[in-house]
């Protein structure tokens, strides 16, 4: 069925763990992956680039005498390995010991036999060769040229697809895998303004299972729509006005959110949200989940990073702070269990992390949602990195569309969007119903009743 | 000779070099189906990080990747394979999955290699993997204590370090064969400071390509004493920190790190893909006045130990200073091997890349803004209502336009040419090329970053360095939250 034997993955994994706790190590975690991907690239109807290669990779966690080291290496060779795990057990001599440093309780953790089929593999993936996808690019790219004159240039269209595999072995007794594959498209066309201007601007579908991806026409044709619509943008006044948020846009703002949940964030008080768990958080408009259960969902898995069975954790529910979202260190330091949110990291490392994080859908459209709108502006893209975690404090570049008595009047740029983080969820007074589950951040339209735009 | 415990198998000192007979052998197999250019990038990388919080180094880690791309490229179209295992096999297999982009014919491989013999941009004897790890934590230790010294306020330190040494060899069609050891070390410390319940944070890092020497510079200056305190300094004044006016206004950039600005708003712009490919505003405009006659922009490879500086870049070719904006005209843009051809010019060896796994793109290395003629203070005092921006924290540009949006981590109100309130959540908006002509002012006190940079560009990552004088721009939209300011 695919060339990915778990079963290999966990075997070399339990080789590696059994040699590091051989070598003095109290407790080894081995997490062994393995991958290959395809990419392809066409611009203005030609190829640009045709991309292919495997992977595979090996991080081990070592904990001895609570003194912590990761260690990461593509050297799986057998003289590879020996200096990997050496090298662990030195630097581990070199940490200083943490008392809340180990892995979950052995009781705790899932068994391969409780671990949920979740479909996030395509096993037909891999046969999707250069040929198709670059004739899928093409056809993606031509879409989006042909719709208008003035949309004639491109940074091209890529399609790609990759797939892979991967095992967790500790030394606490937990053995899992699984296998994932991830396909999208994106077409990024620039058109010219009438001031001799250029905007650009793109659109994309991602999709587990590559049968699922939007056609490329479509995403072609969306993609000139949205680059078209930016024809013409200016500035507005500086002034303090509704904001709704468009679901990439969104997407980041709920991002933030989830950062700042994060029990990492919390337990080093680099969150405006320590010590707010039980408290009012948002508008009683806003709900946020995290699910990684969802079946082909692009965050899903059946365990977490350490082992433990992975879970749904309602974070916020009606604009109370249910919990933050943890791991089994960030659940120690904190006095809590471990919500089942551990996720390793290329270099080794474990820390918490989302899955699918998920603001619930409302009720109302995104159009009806904008038909209600007096005057605001409507963001669809936003710039830069102004936001202070401690603080809350949030300000960046934006650009979107002006509305005015519900209707689109014209496009905007170079303006900021300024509010407390804090003070912006509190705000936000229309939640919209629609949800496309691209990201694992995923959020519908929403609306915030007032910010600060710094315009002319 | 080096006495390092860390090479690259392939490298000369390594078990099993790669010689110029196993890269013709390699080349050909790349070229057999008629690509007309082909190269090979061997990279061997090694990184070491401590990082320390609550008083104690609570993890060490250490990462080592290897493997081999190859690239053919025919006109436009460019094929990239990439594997780990350095095995003849699985290299030969690369080689001919990279030759696929081509579809007939063969084509000649070089007889003889080139090997280009620039050194001495920065020291590769000396590594900071190397050393003991214990003088590694002892460093993190010190920044701890100093921190902590510092002021009561301070409630948490965070300090790291991060050290690599990145090995690569690669072989051309063209006839180039090039060798490299490139060393990095990043310091950084963060702190935050609670004052009855309002928080801030400070940082303050720094490093270069270079081992530990980076913090034995005179005065103290880059020590962990220096940075701990500066974290603090910068906490402590944003405890005071009020809401920033919102609007169009004076801006006055301090030197140094503010040339990320220049970096984003304008060296993006000038690299060659872009206008190659018609998409940057900067496209067709060499010879025209893009910016006010004081600017002259270079970028400059060979600064002794900066971020940036390179000796050769990842398709073999070595970079000098190339000058892109001279007294305002455009003049020049940054170019790798394929815009290099397409524009009928010479490389200017900014063809950089993430690692193996990624193709090559014109990057950027050292990007400066020269100095201009103005005494800094008397630009401060010119300023009757504005704002100062002293650190900065990120940036991204819509390279199609120049739009771009910055955020400030440090930033203060100049009232009647002092300066004088510290302002929070500040953003600068503006259009580069429209920032560029309002430069009304420049300094005459240039200074290039302490080494913090690291560019993205097409989700490929590479340090760079930038520098700058003080900067006055005429007008830039500032994005605050206080309305009337």
């Amino acid at each position: 069925m695919s060339q990915y034997d778990i079963n290999k993955l966990i075997e070399l994994g339990g080789q590696v763990v059994e040699r590091a706790r051989k070598g003095g190590a109290d407790i080894a975690e081995a997490a062994v992956s393995e991958g290959q991907h395809l990419s392809v690239k066409v611009r203005l109807g030609e190829p640009e680039l045709v991309e292919e290669a495997g992977s595979r990779s090996l991080g081990l966690r070592v904990i001895r005498d609570q003194r912590v080291a990761v260690t990461h290496t593509s050297d799986l060779t057998p003289d590879g390995l020996t200096r990997f795990i050496e090298d662990a057990l030195e630097l581990v001599q070199l940490s200083q010991p943490d008392v809340f440093a180990g892995a979950p309780d052995p009781s705790l953790l899932s068994k391969a036999s409780e671990h949920r089929d979740l479909q996030l593999f395509d096993p037909s993936i891999d046969s999707i060769d250069a040929a198709r996808a670059l004739d899928m690019a093409k056809r993606a790219e031509h879409a989006a040229l042909s719709v208008d004159p003035r949309c004639k240039n491109s940074e091209g269209a890529t399609v790609s697809r990759q797939s892979g595999a991967s095992a967790l072995v500790t030394s606490g007794g937990f053995q899992g895998g699984t296998r994932g594959t991830y396909a999208s498209i994106v077409v990024s066309p620039v058109a010219d303004d009438h001031d001799g201007k250029k905007r650009s601007g793109h659109h994309w579908s991602a999709r587990r299972f590559f049968a699922e991806l939007d056609a490329p026409e479509a995403v072609g044709l969306e993609a000139a729509k949205r680059t078209l619509a930016k024809l013409g943008s200016r500035k507005i006044d500086t002034q303090e006005v509704a904001v709704v948020f468009d679901p990439d846009a969104a997407r980041a703002i709920l991002g933030l959110f989830a950062s700042c949940a994060n029990g990492g964030a919390i337990w080093r008080k680099s969150s405006y949200l320590a010590e707010r768990e039980g408290q009012l958080v948002a508008s009683p408009l806003v709900s946020m989940v995290d699910d990684p259960l969802i079946v082909r969902g692009p965050g899903s898995r059946a365990f977490d990073g350490e082992g433990l069975l992975a879970r749904k954790n309602v974070v916020v529910d009606e604009g109370v702070l249910k919990t933050f979202i943890l791991d089994t260190y960030s659940a120690k330091k904190l006095g809590k269990q471990s919500t089942g949110n551990a996720s390793r990291g290329s270099s080794g490392g474990v820390g918490a992390s989302t899955t699918n994080f998920i603001l619930t859908p409302g009720t109302i459209t995104p159009e009806e949602l904008l038909k209600s709108c007096d005057r605001a502006l409507y963001v669809t893209d936003m710039m830069g990195f102004g936001f202070n975690a401690v603080t809350g404090d949030f300000s960046r570049g934006a650009a979107g569309f002006w509305i005015e008595k519900g209707e689109r009047m014209f496009p905007v740029s170079e303006v900021t969007i300024s509010l407390n983080i804090d003070e912006l969820w509190k705000r936000v007074d229309a939640v919209a119903n629609d949800q496309d589950l691209r990201t694992s951040i995923c959020s519908p339209t929403f609306r915030v009743s007032a910010m600060t735009i710094a315009g002319k | 000779m080096s006495s390092s415990r860390y090479h690259a198998p392939f490298g000369p000192q390594g078990g099993t070099p790669i010689d110029a007979e196993i890269a013709r052998k390699l080349l050909t197999v790349a070229l057999a189906q008629g690509g007309d250019y082909a190269d090979l990038f061997f990279e061997y990388g090694v990184s070491g990080s401590y990082s320390l919080e609550e008083g104690i180094l609570k993890a060490a880690g250490r990462s080592v990747s290897m493997g081999l791309g190859v690239r053919v490229m025919k006109d436009d179209a460019t094929g990239y394979a990439y594997v780990q295992e350095l095995t003849p096999e699985a290299m030969q297999r690369a080689a001919r999955t990279a030759a696929q982009i081509a579809a007939s014919g063969g084509t000649p491989t070089p007889k003889t290699f080139e090997v280009p013999g620039v050194t001495g941009r920065y020291e590769q004897q000396i590594l900071s993997l190397d050393v003991a790890g214990e003088q590694k934590r002892e460093l993190l230790l010190r920044a701890d204590r100093a921190a902590r010294a510092a002021d009561p306020r301070v409630i948490r330190v965070e300090a790291s370090l991060h050290e690599e040494l990145r090995e690569v060899l690669m072989a051309t069609s063209t006839g180039k064969l090039a060798h490299d050891r490139q060393p990095m070390v990043r310091f950084s410390v963060r702190v935050i400071a609670d004052d009855n319940g309002k928080r801030q944070t400070g940082s303050s890092g720094g490093g270069g390509r270079m081992s530990l020497e980076y913090f034995d510079v005179p005065q103290g200056v880059h020590s962990p004493e220096w940075h701990a305190q500066e974290a603090v300094r910068h906490a402590i004044a944003m405890l005071d920190a009020r809401e920033s006016p919102a609007g169009e206004m004076e801006v006055v950039l301090a030197p140094g790190d503010s040339g990320i600005l220049l970096h984003e708003a304008v060296g993006h712009g000038l690299e060659a893909d872009f206008n190659r490919k018609g998409t940057s505003n900067y496209t067709g405009r060499i010879g025209q006045r893009v910016a006010s006659e004081l600017c002259t922009v270079v970028d400059d490879a060979s600064l002794h130990g900066s971020r940036g500086s390179i000796h050769v870049d990842d398709e073999g070719n070595t970079p000098e200073r190339v000058t892109l904006i001279q007294d305002g005209i455009l003049v020049g843009y940054m170019h790798d091997q394929h815009s290099a051809k397409h524009f009928k010019t010479k490389p200017t060896g900014n063809g950089r890349r993430e690692s193996f796994q990624a193709h090559p793109m014109p990057r950027m290395t050292n990007t400066l803004l020269l100095a201009g003629p103005h005494d800094p203070d008397s630009i401060i005092r010119s300023v009757k209502k504005g704002v100062y921006a002293r650190k900065f924290g990120g940036g991204q540009v819509d390279i199609s336009n120049g739009d771009f949006v910055f955020s400030l981590t440090e930033s203060y109100l100049i009232e009647d040419g002092k300066i004088t309130t510290p302002l929070k959540g500040v953003n600068l908006i503006g259009n580069g090329p429209d920032v560029m002509a309002k430069i009304t002012m420049l300094g005459n006190d240039m200074e290039t970053s302490d080494g913090i940079w690291t560019c993205g560009k097409d989700g490929q990552s590479v340090p760079v360095g930038v520098g700058c004088p003080t900067i006055k721009i005429a007008s830039v939209t500032v994005g605050g939250t206080q309305m009337g300011g």
